[in-house]
């Protein structure tokens, strides 16, 4: 297991950059990840996709798929590819410190 | 007074609970099944067809026949399931009341769910052979394709059989140059994922066999419409493929009828399963097998063999108001086709990934894990009057267990030679 530093602390991440354990986020971590990933500035709408995977990983164990998110966050798929170039579940995932999506088994 | 246990779905997990739980209970339980329709289709079978390897007719029996004396059998549509009151209420307008409810209605095909794909080029120059009808159409045009730019495209997860379009691309090859018209086929395979398939071994071992046979990937391809006149497919992230002829597997999700029922599916209607005992997470007395479920293994028929002894054991723990058993572990297993006369064989579960090996005994095999042999291919062959005869009438099959075992890796000189 890697451990990088964010946002002054130190957490575990896996081979790809998620984060193991998501408690140990916070949302200074979300931007300085987000950067490190192509986007400058987190708008609100990134922020209603993030909290929206974090609650849901929260809650049911497991992070949804980008068809799930389109259909249930409140953001259409096309603008969810405009916020999170090229994969946005895996995307947001990474950057709301939660495991990389298992949805495509 | 008998458990009224009511399975609506009387496909590969429908069937197979039904037989277990009349095997168990005979008289003591009245066991009923609703489908929409008799005619239960031998789905691996499909991939076959449009290459008239296999005939529909050969993969195709009535349902009403594949249950064992005393399950009664309906053919209604599902209306809704009303969980608070245990009932479901079916098209036809009669209600039937439930002790304990088995949901093993699968997947379905959801064509009209990307922009473009379900219009007049379907079944013309847009195919599918995830259904009998469009395996059937699919045959008629690849017998008079005489080469061009040949496309097979997964929209997006999840999939029934996630290694059937790599099979097929794998048969489609083969054929081709059976048919002496390789050279004139440019053979695309389109996929959401970032590899040939979900599990990192697995995914470099097909990627590379993909490789070898001149079968072009296009990675992390998230489809968002089709041009159907134009015969282009359009990602999310604006990227653009041509095609003469396209093999697609529309995105899937559950029946109608889950989507009416308060409180059952999520956002796709799969039902919200415990991924260890089987139970829905809406209520105690609902158990889901198969496709159905939203627990993260494939959607295969090996999947839901194996959870048939899970649902089965549990019901009747419920039943006694005993302690529900967790023991479904993800287990999988499929045959992976790859053309002349070969096949690979992959064995995971919800933790491990396939990995090279042996199959059903660790080092005796005598199936090789992960390598083409002929041996898997006859097999795989074998495989369609056992479906028949030994699964779906509820019986386990001789040597294969329910739960995964993970592979001892053999010296690595017998790996690499392994049955060819």
């Amino acid at each position: 297991m890697n451990t990088v530093t964010l946002a002054g602390a130190t957490v575990e991440v896996d081979a790809e950059g998620f984060l193991v354990q998501p408690e140990q986020w916070n949302e200074r971590m979300a931007e300085e990840i987000a950067r490190a990933n192509g986007i400058e500035a987190l708008t609100d709408r990134h922020w209603q996709v993030i909290s929206f995977m974090r609650n849901t990983y929260l809650q049911t164990g497991s992070a949804p798929s980008v068809r799930s998110l389109g259909k249930t966050s409140g953001v259409p798929i096309k603008e969810l590819y405009e916020l999170f170039p090229k994969g946005p579940s895996k995307l947001a995932a990474k950057i709301g410190g939660i495991p990389k999506p298992r949805g495509c088994i | 007074m008998a458990h009224r246990i009511l399975v609506l779905g009387g496909g590969t997990g429908g069937t197979l609970v039904a037989n277990r739980l009349q095997r168990l209970y005979g008289d003591a339980a009245s066991i009923t099944v609703v489908d929409r329709d008799d005619a239960h289709v031998y789905q691996p079978g499909l991939l076959f067809v449009p290459f008239g390897l296999a005939e529909p007719g050969e993969i195709v029996r009535p349902r009403h026949a594949q249950f064992r004396d005393g399950i009664d059998f309906r053919v209604a549509e599902v209306e809704s399931v009303d969980i608070a009151e245990n009932t479901v209420h079916l098209m036809d307008g009669s209600d039937v009341h439930y002790d304990v409810l088995v949901i093993a209605t699968g997947a379905s095909l959801q064509p009209g769910e990307t922009e473009g794909l379900s219009g007049p080029e379907w079944g013309r120059s847009i195919h599918t052979f995830y259904s009998l009808e469009g395996a059937s159409a699919l045959r008629r045009s690849l017998d008079g394709f005489e080469g061009g730019r040949l496309v097979v495209n997964v929209i997006d997860m999840p999939i029934k059989c996630p290694v059937a379009p790599l099979e097929f691309c794998f048969l489609a090859d083969w054929q081709l140059r059976l048919r002496g018209l390789r050279d004139q086929v440019e053979l695309t395979f389109v996929t959401p994922l970032d590899g040939a398939f979900t599990k990192p071994v697995a995914s470099a071992r097909l990627g590379a066999l993909l490789g070898e046979k001149g079968i072009r990937v296009e990675a992390e391809f998230a489809t968002g419409r089709v041009d159907a006149a134009a015969g282009t497919l359009h990602s999310w992230d604006e990227r653009e493929i041509s095609y003469d002829l396209l093999v697609t597997i529309p995105v899937h999700g559950g029946p109608e009828y889950i989507g009416r029922s308060t409180g059952l599916g999520d956002g796709l209607g799969f039902v919200a399963t415990d991924r260890h005992t089987l139970q829905s997470k809406a209520a105690a007395n609902i158990f889901v097998i198969g496709d159905a479920a939203d627990v993260p293994t494939s959607k295969a028929g090996s999947v839901t063999h194996f959870e048939g002894e899970t649902v089965v054991e549990n019901i009747q723990r419920f039943l006694e108001g005993d302690e529900l058993t967790g023991c479904y572990d993800g287990h999988a297993n499929c045959f992976i086709e790859t053309g002349f006369h070969k096949a690979l064989l992959i064995d995971f579960d919800y933790e491990a990934e396939p990995l090279p090996g042996r199959f059903p005994e660790s080092h005796l095999g005598p199936l090789a894990l992960l390598a083409e042999s002929r041996l898997n291919h006859m097999a795989k062959l074998a495989f369609q009057p056992l479906y028949w005869h030994v699964l779906l009438p509820g019986h386990n099959i001789p040597g294969v267990s329910s739960e995964f075992h993970p592979v001892a890796a053999p010296p690595t000189e017998e790996r690499s030679g392994a049955l060819r």
